[in-house]
């Protein structure tokens, strides 16, 4: 299994980069080869990847990375025809879309693998969130963003908030998703106590390799707990 | 200065002492309500004005420092007791004063948090300021680091005299351009640049060296047999026996130098006063429980945790460790900063037969960061008086128990540690 980490050194705010550490391992201890390549600004993509990862960062660093990754966008568009399984997070969420409008008005081009469009704007929507999805339970993290994204016709929402401010803030929507790609607002790392959602995406990665997507299963007691715990903060 | 808002805060402290309550922010609030520009005009009376310390790492310690160094020839108002806020000032000015209304201070050394700075510099700005650091730390507060950076521009902006920067922080560097008064740095020499990552540098950026000139520069660590740090001041080296230890401390001890540097001092009195700091609250402190001997370590971001770790390779000798993590609103609400942080050092093999527990409200969050590290903790227990008995009955009388503790842990664990065991 190959992951993609895309610009760890620019978008890794908020311990995103424990979503590779989180899929690395659970992979290993079913004794399952992973292989992680680092993507920054100027590398070229590895074509037999499984699952891209990226993270959120700060407003200048994406600024750094955004005609980088708008760049890739015909490259991603086809890895996301082609099934690969893509978690992105805040940030990258907000790139993968169409467009991210500042508060300004200055339109950055993103790649425009998901129906999305993001608009900037002064309030940051921070705190504890809890999301419910179908396919994949309950995910638990935290959000901290300024953009606001508005879900187009060719997504679907990744799950519904019941306790944050989800995708504006407005319509209880969190994340979206179209195919194998999933994006969220949600930091934490999502994976760390969404154990569901993490073995999700692997077998959707194996589901797209035609490999055996039975997993072996992994005691998930303190990450359940931790979850449990993290829904009854104050947010 | 006004002699009803002193007797005003002062009849507070009282009634709260009467109660057996060590009160700080209260006091400072009451007079803040009934007088608002108290402050302002207190602080306005001293001679020798206000320092503001500010910046993520180091507050607590430098501020000590340079408590104690100017201690040597002036007399200190200081906000020592571990509160970070405009009404702690205000509680230490009246605590201070006499009945009669009169201050008896020559300077103010105040160490705030970045947002409280300033509000404090609009109230009153400063004649001196030393910015440390601009590192990820509550950031579900401030945002992001970038505006973090802004906050202590603003600071030093407001800045009427002196400001020191540390050159080895760009984002703090680049706060010369902000500020109309004299600008001064400090730094660490090159060769030890490494040991003291920047938030771009802990995530993989490449490590920069500045050649701006550095008033106090620290140039080496304690190593082996030889204690002392030694620190460059105007061209000639010095060494020093600090007695908190770890080599931040010995970062901090240069930004104190060269802040103490501003006010004229000759370098003998400055080291002097250095020699004397002993540690702050909850950097090192030890407490003797059944016979083990227990330090407490203040952990509060990845940058802060991963230095802090490090320290522990010194401190082999752990026979139980204890990560105490809290989420309460002064411990910053978002834990994922803890997938920040590298926990080698807890699985290396000196503390693999140590006992490792996790402790605090999100005690099962860091059990579960430890195991994607390759560390399987002996026990998961929110409650921190019984965190800290099991810890000590799995170690041997005459055993090391090391606790990494996030803030409000902190506090309730000194609290446990004072009535089970005693200071040390
Ligand atoms: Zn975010």
């Amino acid at each position: 299994m190959k992951l993609i980490h895309l610009y760890p050194r620019e978008m890794n705010i908020y311990g995103d980069t424990g979503n590779v550490l989180v899929l690395m391992c659970r992979l290993q201890w079913r004794g399952l080869p992973v292989e992680v390549a680092p993507v920054s600004v100027g590398d070229p993509l590895p074509h037999d990847a499984d699952i891209l990862l990226g993270g959120g960062g700060q407003d200048a660093a994406q600024g750094e990375i955004g005609a980088d990754f708008a760049g890739r966008g015909a490259e991603l568009r086809a890895m996301a025809d082609d099934g690969v399984v893509m978690l992105t997070i805040c940030g990258t969420y907000q790139m993968l879309g169409h467009e991210f409008v500042t508060q300004e008005g200055r339109r950055i081009a993103g790649a425009g693998v998901l129906d999305v469009v993001t608009h900037g704007q002064a309030e940051r929507l921070i705190g504890n969130n809890f999301v419910d999805t179908t396919d994949a339970g309950r995910l638990v993290g935290y959000e901290n963003h300024s953009g606001l994204t508005e879900l187009g016709p060719g997504v679907r929402a990744l799950g519904s908030t019941q306790s944050g401010r989800g995708n504006n803030g407005r319509d209880r929507t969190e994340g979206a998703v179209r195919d194998n790609v999933i994006g969220t607002y949600l930091h934490g790392p999502v994976l760390a106590k969404s154990p569901r959602f993490a073995d999700e995406l692997l077998r959707l990665a194996l589901a797209r390799r035609g490999s055996d997507t039975d997993l072996e299963p992994l005691d998930d007691t303190l990450a359940e707990q931790a979850a449990r715990v993290a829904v009854g903060r104050p947010r | 200065m006004n002699l009803l808002a002193v007797w005003l805060g002062k009849s507070v402290l009282l009634a709260l002492r009467a109660l057996g309550r060590r009160g700080n922010a209260l006091p400072g609030l009451v007079v803040e309500k009934v007088f608002p520009s108290f402050l302002p005009r207190a602080l306005a009376r001293l001679d020798d004005g206000v320092v503001v310390i500010t910046g993520t790492n180091g507050k607590t310690t430098t501020t000590k420092m340079i408590a104690t160094i100017l201690g040597e020839r002036y007399r200190v108002l200081t906000n020592d007791s571990g509160s970070n806020f405009v009404r702690g000032a205000i509680t230490a000015c009246v605590e201070h004063a006499t009945w009669g209304g009169r201050l008896p201070f020559d300077v103010g050394i105040f160490e705030l948090d970045e947002a409280w700075a300033v509000r404090f510099v609009a109230l009153v700005p400063p004649q001196r300021a030393l910015l440390l650091n601009v590192m990820r730390d509550q950031l579900d507060r401030f945002g992001e680091i970038d505006t973090t950076a802004g906050l202590l521009g603003t600071v030093a902006a407001a800045t009427t005299g002196h400001v020191v920067l540390n050159r080895d922080d760009e984002r703090v560097a680049a706060l010369a351009e902000r500020t109309g008064a004299q600008v001064s740095y400090y730094g660490v020499a090159p060769q030890l640049r490494e040991l003291f990552p920047n938030d771009e540098e802990l995530y993989g950026g490449p490590v920069s060296r500045s050649t701006k000139p550095a008033s106090a520069e620290l140039r080496s660590l304690p190593a082996g047999e030889q204690p002392h740090i030694t620190l460059r001041v105007a061209g000639s080296d010095h060494e020093v026996l600090l007695r908190a230890d770890g080599p931040h401390n010995a970062q901090n001890a240069a930004g104190a130098v060269a802040l103490a540097l501003t006010f004229g001092l000759d370098t003998a009195t400055v080291l002097a006063g250095l020699a004397k700091v002993s540690p702050a609250f909850g950097r090192g402190q030890s407490f003797d429980v059944d016979g083990r001997r227990l330090v407490l370590q203040l952990v509060k971001n990845p940058a802060g945790f991963r230095q802090t770790l490090r320290t522990l390779d010194g401190v082999t000798g752990a026979d139980a460790i204890v990560v105490a993590i809290n989420d309460d609103y002064a411990d910053g609400r978002d834990v994922s900063w803890l997938w920040d942080v590298d926990f080698a050092a807890l699985a290396a093999p000196a503390s693999s037969g140590a006992h490792r527990s996790t402790a605090g409200t999100r005690a099962a969050d860091m059990a579960v960061r430890l195991r994607y590290d390759g560390i399987d903790v002996d026990e998961v227990e929110p409650d921190l008086e019984k965190a800290v008995r099991v810890a000590v009955s799995a170690v041997p009388a005459g055993g090391h128990v090391v606790v990494f503790s996030t803030y409000t842990a902190m506090w309730a664990l000194h609290a446990i540690l004072l009535r089970i065991g005693q200071a040390v």
